[in-house]
């Protein structure tokens, strides 16, 4: 193998806020990929796609084949990537503003047709980058700098809506929880078809609730992974308010036709 | 001998078939050597309205539709009532006579039918029996075309044939169509042939979203993915379908999307994109006349400075100007082949009217077109996604390739890839690599066929005209012994071919079917004037007739 292809980290400097959350997502994504690959994976078959936003510049960061493209676009873009060649391993890195609020159609889509991609979601439930605005995973009453007197809407409840789209793998994990959201990581990248998984990922400048999801995590064990109703229960814990308790892990998880394969089986 | 050539119209209620049978005759014309061509007027619902398709023959090249016709087809009452008056006076009305009483030769459509127990839509198998008899056309050519064209009820269409054929008196002084010696090759729509262009030039993917009048294209390929060994795959918008194709074309998959006006205004950030990432891209549009819904299933030619210009950013592209079909299958091929030997955007700026107008389509032209390789990289040292090279043209290489790490990136980025946050240095070194690439592309304009000149090359009196317009502006240059110029590529500009095509031009007439002259400000902006501009805007195409009265004016 050549020199630049045998490590995980680029030259490019990280301009995260020191604490940031993306640091764990970071850390726990290259154990994983580095697991992956003593258990066989090619690397030279994984893509990691970007979006835009702070955590788009986990690309930049990763050693491996990236595009970075669209704000919100990541998905679909993910989606060409894994039609074109089935034998790559994409996974797509968005935010919450990009996936939820300027790209929501793309996620139901993806979910609905089971393609075969990973999503991992940073889920700072704010847009960073441009300083503080509200996405549609903030909480009502949330002061952001578009907001002064709070935000007037509730917000999504993501896992919900990954259950109403049909997505066939759906997980939780934390930033500040390492070792499990690489296993996470594993299990979802293994995963044949949709991946979804939603880590928590405090904003240390905007909105830093680290203590708040300190308190409320709990990590799911044995848990009946192929029920969609437990799944609404496990939903049903967190509204993304205040209150309840939040589930770490996988939620739900059941194979069903994978949108690539099934499409070039008509054509052969 | 004078210029064999007949007009024709084939009408009814949508759902009647009126299309089909129009295609029928177009084919047993195409059978006796002529060049055709069809005009498809229809409205945006699905049953009832009325429908007609305009068939022209003519045993030479490009025929162009006509104020009058030779020949009306009436499936229903409103084709008489709107038709009737653009006969000729010795021309032929065929009617449904157990539907309407009226002169001219009546086909029992609904006693046959009822006879043969044929379906209401085999009416259209009647009159086209009752046609063929009534011009002279023998019963065993229509059966030959009816048999090749017909998938289910081949024996009640031939029974119902065969019986209107029998009853139908071919009339007192009636003109019996000769073969003519033509070869005029296939008949193909206009979005049949950008299909099986870009196909020809290695296409794999295609991605739509359904948009009359760009429609077609995904129909078509859908139907014969296997054939063509590629695939045709619909998604929830233009955004996504612009933006899978990007995703696409970086694996290492030729692709393309089609849309119209409304569906290209939501693909212009990937536009945007593929120029900063240089990830081939070619889209479609298939002008229809705006703004907004507008007329939807009619053209118009009002998109030209909105493809010049989509997406933010300074970058380069190339928009080729269709007229027909074969100019649909060689642009098309040959965008795609561009798109990828430059990295960068392509826009094939069609319209209604050559979309799904029906045209003949010469073998040899289908020869033109073949895959063309991209640039790739060679294998040597360290692989750079946007290394920077003499002429600008980085070369590709596709994830799964073991010696290389594969970094595109829309924003604006280093050779390898990574994102530049502030280095004034890099952006303007990244941005003069583009440069490069622009300046090849200029070059490239100028090797292509880019412009084409019709008529008296000697006049003084030029008339410029692209895309649907050029049909009737060839004939009336001809006609005339005016000079008529096509540009066939918008984009980079070929300014050195159109220069040398104007030389002793005195009088330069712009015509397009606009209201504000857009290739006439194309043409402005790259300082060629102007004198007069023949603009219509009611969503139709120019008759010859017509431009021929209102060029009279100024010549």
């Amino acid at each position: 193998m050549d020199k630049q292809n045998n490590k995980l980290e680029t030259q490019c400097p990280n301009t995260w806020c020191p604490g940031c959350g993306n640091f764990g997502i970071l850390t726990a994504f290259k154990a994983a990929i580095d697991e992956l690959i003593i258990q066989g994976w090619k690397k030279e078959k994984i893509v990691v796609v970007g979006d835009i936003g702070c955590n788009s510049k986990i690309a930049d960061y990763l050693n491996l084949n990236s595009l970075i493209g669209l704000h919100g676009r990541s998905v679909t873009t993910a989606e060409g990537i894994k039609l074109a060649n089935s034998d790559l391993k994409v996974f797509v890195f968005i935010g919450d503003g990009a996936l939820l609020d300027e790209g929501i159609s793309h996620l139901i889509h993806a979910a609905k047709r089971n393609s075969d991609i990973n999503i991992i979601l940073h889920n700072n439930r704010l847009f960073a980058l441009t300083t503080g605005q509200f996405t549609a995973l903030s909480p009502e009453g949330y002061k952001g700098i578009s907001t002064p007197f709070g935000s007037v809407e509730e917000p999504l409840n993501l896992i919900k809506l990954m259950i109403a789209s049909r997505a066939s793998f759906i997980a939780r994990g934390y930033s500040a929880k390492i070792d499990s959201l690489k296993k996470i990581i594993i299990q979802a990248s293994k995963h044949q078809g949709f991946s979804f998984v939603e880590v928590l990922q405090p904003c240390v400048s905007f909105y830093n609730n680290i203590q708040f999801y300190n308190e409320k995590v709990y990590e799911l064990e044995n848990n009946k992974t192929e029920s969609e109703e437990f799944a609404m229960e496990l939903a049903n814990q967190w509204d993304y308010g205040e209150t309840g308790k939040i589930p770490l892990g996988i939620i739900y998880k059941k194979l069903r036709p994978v949108f690539e394969q099934e499409i070039y089986k008509q054509i052969i | 001998m004078k210029n064999q050539e007949y007009s024709l119209i084939v009408g009814g209620a949508a759902g009647q078939g009126s299309r089909r049978a129009g295609l029928l005759i177009a084919k047993i014309f195409n059978k006796l050597g002529y060049y055709v061509y069809i005009y498809d007027d229809y409205q945006s619902l699905i049953r009832g309205g009325h429908n007609f398709s305009q068939i022209t023959v003519s045993e030479k090249k490009d025929p162009i539709r006509k104020e009058k016709i030779d020949f009306l087809l009436a499936l229903d009452k409103k084709t008489i009532e709107k038709h009737k008056a653009k006969l000729k006076k010795d021309g032929l009305l065929f009617f449904n006579s157990n539907k309407i009483e009226e002169k001219g030769i009546g086909i029992p459509a609904d006693n046959i039918l009822k006879q043969c127990e044929g379906l209401p839509i085999m009416a259209n198998t009647a009159l086209l029996a009752g046609l063929s008899k009534g011009i002279g056309i023998s019963f065993d050519l229509l059966q030959k075309t009816l048999t090749e064209d017909l998938a289910k009820e081949k024996d009640k269409n031939l029974k119902i044939a065969k019986l209107t054929y029998d009853q139908t008196i071919f009339p007192k002084n009636g003109i019996k169509i000769k073969k003519v010696k033509n070869n005029s090759g296939l008949l193909m729509t206009g979005n049949e042939a950008t299909a099986e262009g870009m196909a020809k030039a290695g296409l794999n993917i295609y991605f739509a979203y359904p948009m009359t009048p760009a429609s077609g294209i995904l129909h078509y390929l859908a139907q014969n993915q296997k054939k063509l060994g590629l695939l045709a795959v619909q998604l929830e918008n233009e955004i996504a379908v612009a933006s899978e194709a990007i995703g696409s074309a970086f694996a290492g998959q030729r692709s393309a999307v089609g849309t119209s006006g409304g569906g290209f205004a939501l693909m212009v950030e990937t536009i945007s994109l593929s120029a900063q990432a240089e990830i081939p891209f070619l889209a479609i549009n298939s002008q229809r006349m705006g703004p907004a819904t507008g007329v939807p299933t009619y053209g118009a030619q009002s998109d030209l400075l909105f493809a010049l210009h989509p997406g933010h950013g300074d970058f380069e592209k190339f928009i080729a100007l269709p007229s027909n079909a074969e100019e649909s299958f060689y642009w098309s091929g040959k965008l795609l082949n561009l798109a990828w030997k430059y990295q960068t955007p392509a826009i094939l700026l069609t319209d209604k009217d050559v979309s799904e107008g029906t045209f003949s389509v010469e073998k040899k032209v289908i020869n033109q077109v073949k895959k063309e390789k991209e640039v790739l990289w060679d294998k040597k040292g360290e692989y750079k996604r946007y290394k920077i090279v003499k002429n600008g043209i980085s070369p590709l290489s596709y994830p799964g390739e073991t010696k290389a790490i594969i970094k595109a990136n829309s924003y604006e980025h280093y050779e390898d890839g990574i994102s530049v946050e502030e280095d004034k240095k890099a952006i303007e070194a990244m941005q003069e690599k583009r440069l490069l690439k622009f300046k090849a592309m200029q070059k490239e304009a100028e090797t292509l066929p880019a412009v084409k000149i019709f008529g008296n090359k000697k006049s003084k009196i030029c008339l410029i005209a692209w895309g649907s317009t050029v049909l009737a502006a060839k004939g009336v240059a001809e006609k005339l012994g005016l000079k008529l110029i096509q540009p066939l590529l918008a984009s980079p500009f070929p300014e050195k071919q159109i220069k040398k095509a104007l030389l002793g031009a005195q009088k330069v007439i712009c015509v397009e079917t606009n209201s504000l002259g857009q290739m006439a400000w194309l043409l402005k902006a790259n300082g060629i004037k102007v004198d007069k501009k023949i603009l219509k805007y009611n969503s139709e195409i120019f008759f010859a007739e017509e431009l021929e009265r209102k060029l009279k004016k100024y010549i």
